[in-house]
């Protein structure tokens, strides 16, 4: 892999716009592959200028938008509600948006170099967008819907605030892929399910309403199951929604221990 | 090229496209086309609630939510479907407490209820506890109960499949809707699905405007679809505008904020909605709020260095019911602006929301080809869609409730259309039209670069068709956005390749906005008049003698260069006769 400061692409879309008062320079070290014409990835980097309050998000845009059409990757909401734009900034899982450039900067001065690379153990189609089909099939698998028995209730089904409070962390959960793909175990082995789809599990084996508990804990007694987790917390550090990821699986792994 | 068959085919996966497939899937074989998947869907960013009279907390009825639906869209509701929405609201709520939904509950275990812009006791009397929510992420768990249904029933996505066209087939008994042409991202194919009916569920267009609420992907691809095949859009000028955007940015903060107490205050520290709102103040509808908000800035009264926004106090709230009942705005403010919603007032600013007008349809989402008659075949739902249950404003969590009635209401028509009937023959060449669209795009023909018009476009949306227009900053912005249009024809697009070819997708998309911000602003310059979320400042009264009437917009001629034609279309009245507004 080599790395390239493509100053000479500069301006190939035409004159760049104006640089925003109070901008500084910043160098985006972005890992590209397009498997259209790549044998392997390789590292690029972009000079960028970028205001403290600018997103990562906006650096790539402007990269894509003024500098390199083809550069790819996935986003919508820019405000960390969607989980579209899941990557690897500066080596850690961190949605695109939801990263501000002041957050990383170098101190005393000393420039600044953002690395971005595609979320780790998904295959990649092109530069930063990642297949995520085996992600989603993890999270199908546990049965991630709500499961009942007998004759519905004419109105709602009754819980109490406290039965609600009980499940309320892991109803957050977005489907970024943060926390699988910067699981250790994952990396290794695509077959585990990953923190993603046991939070899902939890958020249903937890509600009071569910019937569905016992055919969840089954699935993820497996081999593939809860029992890979190595309580590394990567997950837990990598989740842009704050969910505690790790409790929710040790939560299950009891239900598991402890079950009728 | 591949082909496919289908009963019906719903376009777009947010919460109208999801409900619609739970509704049609076990009627009849359908298929999801959606250009997203579908969790990343705007519906998730929904924040404050779905309003609905269940009464679970106080004494409420659908009627006054009508009311207050009618008079909140400034009487230019139709009311029979303002009507159905309020009445299917009680069910709509309580189908997706039995989906999954994890609503907040009341001490009781019931259903909670919170306050929400314009939604009041009694035609007016006082602010009323209607909105059903979960925390500020409402719409986030709309989002995912709705997928995890799809998933339950098994329903059939192909996801990042982005539609560029409808096959329409003439028959005896005129046009008729028989399929729809989709570009596969990851592949760059074309794919053509045969479908006896189709419904359009692609939401908005917010990118038309720089300051916005709306995702990077809402570029308003469904109606520009129907607007290039010749079928009518609805009140395009009706745009709305959230009051609380975060200042400079527009990231929505929810107006469950002031729902649960938060107050906006100017410069000088003053409660100012009481002077334009004084009954319900804070919780005025969005039009009035918006308004007050602009008025306070131009005035002199903003806040900040520059004057140029008013401030979202929650501080007397407390620690508690922010994390607790606003965590996700809590979050935002602290991420993006630096502010601590516990201890500072938020600076805010309207931001571009919602539109009100799209394709125009019936109570049964079927989308009409002029003031009488339907295209056969052809659905609609959400915000894409007009039927029209907002008017000229839309109240806050009815669109929630949109999503959820008229979604379901649509893939239930859809489905029952296209059970025992046969397929019609698709139109010869049915993927011309869009191979030659890609082809032109693709070619070297210009120097012009889709960042630069997009960006000019925003910037002339911004300036000059944002909360307070004339006939002045009208013209002027027309004639920014034709002169965009000849732009347009000149645009290169750097990638050319078949995998994930995004920069093509972002070409393809920036035709759509140009064409619906002609639109908005020919609309806005012919209403001579200032209703809801359409304000004149040279024309600042309502003028129901000349204006009391629905916009229809047709598109004439072909390619980016075509005319607009506008017609009209009367307003559905059932009970309630207009009034002056106040709150």
């Amino acid at each position: 892999m080599t790395a390239t400061v493509s100053e000479e692409k500069a301006g190939s879309r035409g004159d760049l716009p104006p640089v925003p008062d109070g901008a500084v320079t910043v160098t985006l070290k972005i890992l590209r592959f397009n498997a259209e014409v790549d044998s392997e990835p390789r590292w690029e980097s972009f000079n960028v200028p970028a205001l403290p309050t600018d997103r990562v998000l906006n650096l790539l845009h402007y990269v894509k938008w003024y500098v390199d059409g083809t550069l790819t990757f996935r986003r919508s909401c820019a405000h960390g509600i969607c989980g579209s734009d899941a990557m690897q900034i500066n080596g850690v899982n961190r949605l695109g948006c939801k990263v501000l450039v002041k957050d990383l900067m170098s101190g005393g001065g000393k420039p600044t170099t953002i690395t971005v690379a595609p979320i780790k153990g998904l295959p990649v189609h092109k530069d930063l967008l990642v297949d995520m089909e085996p992600f989603m099939e993890a999270f199908k698998a546990v049965k991630p819907f709500l499961i009942t028995y007998g004759n519905e209730p004419t109105r709602e089904r009754i819980q109490s605030a406290h039965d609600r409070e009980r499940f309320d962390d892991t109803t957050k959960c977005i489907l970024c892929a943060c926390c699988t793909t910067s699981c250790p175990v994952f990396w290794n082995e695509g077959s585990y399910f990953g923190p993603a789809a046991i939070v899902n599990a939890h958020r249903f084996i937890f509600d009071s309403r569910d019937e569905g508990a016992e055919e969840r804990l089954d699935i993820l007694n497996d081999a593939e199951g809860v029992w890979r987790c190595r309580t590394t917390f990567n997950c837990t550090d990598a989740c842009p929604r704050g969910i505690q990821v790790t409790k929710a699986i040790q939560e299950v792994k009891r239900a598991l221990l402890f079950r009728r | 090229m591949q082909f496919h068959k289908y009963d019906v085919v719903i376009v777009g996966a947010g919460g109208a496209g999801m409900r619609a497939a739970i509704e049609s899937g076990s009627r009849a074989r359908t298929a999801v086309l959606t250009k997203l998947y579908p969790t990343r869907s705007h519906t998730g960013a929904a924040q404050g609630g779905m309003c609905a009279a269940l009464a679970n907390v106080e004494e409420d009825n659908w009627e006054w939510h009508t009311f207050d639906t009618i008079k909140g869209g400034d009487y230019l509701v139709d009311q029979d479907a303002a009507e159905i929405m309020a009445k299917e609201a009680i069910d709509a709520v309580l189908d997706l407490e039995k989906m999954g939904l994890p609503f907040n509950r009341t001490p009781e275990g019931r259903i909670d209820q919170r306050r929400f812009g314009g939604h009041t006791r009694n035609h007016g009397e006082a602010a009323v506890r209607r909105a059903c929510y979960a925390a500020d992420r409402t719409g986030h768990m709309i989002l995912q109960t709705l997928y995890q249904n799809c998933v339950k029933q098994g329903i059939e996505f192909f996801n990042e499949f982005y539609v560029l066209d409808i096959c329409m087939t003439e028959t005896e008994n005129g046009p008729v809707c028989t399929g729809a042409v989709a570009y596969e991202l990851a592949t760059g194919e074309i794919h053509v699905f045969q479908a006896k009916a189709v419904v359009f569920a692609t939401g908005g267009f917010g990118k038309v405007f720089k300051t916005t609420s709306n995702a990077h992907t809402l570029t308003g691809d469904g109606m520009g679809i129907i607007f290039r095949k010749g079928l009518p859009l609805e009140d395009m000028e009706f745009y709305q505008f959230h009051p609380t955007g975060l200042a400079g940015l527009g990231i929505l903060l929810t107006e469950g904020a002031r729902g649960e107490g938060a107050i906006l205050r100017n410069a000088s520290g003053e409660r100012f909605m009481e002077r334009y709102a004084p009954t319900i103040k804070d919780l005025a509808p969005r039009d009035i709020v918006a308004r007050s908000m602009a008025l306070e800035v131009l005035e002199g009264r903003g806040a900040g260095p520059n004057k140029d926004y008013v401030l979202l106090d929650c501080t007397h709230l407390g620690a508690e019911v922010l994390e607790t009942k606003l965590p996700d705005i809590t979050e935002f403010a602290r991420t993006y602006l630096a502010v601590d919603p516990v201890t500072e007032p938020v600076p805010v600013y309207p931001t571009a929301h919602y539109a009100m007008g799209g394709i125009p349809t019936n109570i049964h989402g079927e989308a009409l080809r002029d003031n009488d008659n339907v295209v056969p075949g052809l659905y609609a739902a959400g915000e894409c869609a007009c039927v029209s249950v907002h008017g000229a404003n839309r109240l806050g969590t009815n669109s929630l409730l949109d999503i959820n009635v008229f979604g379901r209401r649509a893939g239930i028509a859809a489905a029952e259309y296209a059970v025992g009937r046969e397929h019609v023959e698709l139109p010869e060449n049915p993927t011309t039209v869009v191979e030659e669209q890609l082809a032109l795009l693709l070619s070297e023909h210009g120097k012009e670069r889709v960042a630069d018009i997009r960006t000019e476009l925003q910037a002339t949306m911004d300036a000059n068709a944002s909360v307070y227009r004339t006939e002045e900053t009208l013209k002027t912005a027309l004639h920014d956005v034709q002169a965009l249009k000849d732009r347009y024809a000149h645009i290169t697009v750097q990638d050319k390749g078949k995998r994930f070819n995004t920069d093509l997708l972002e070409a393809v998309e920036l035709g759509f906005l140009l064409e619906l911000a002609e639109c908005l602003v020919v609309g806005a310059l012919e209403r001579k008049e200032s209703r809801g979320g359409h304000a004149r400042e040279d024309y600042p009264n309502r003028d129901d003698t000349n204006y009391m009437r629905h916009s229809m917009f047709y598109k004439q001629g072909d390619g980016l260069k075509g005319d607009i034609r506008l017609d009209y279309k009367p307003v559905t009245f059932t009970r309630y006769k207009p009034m002056e507004r106040k709150y």
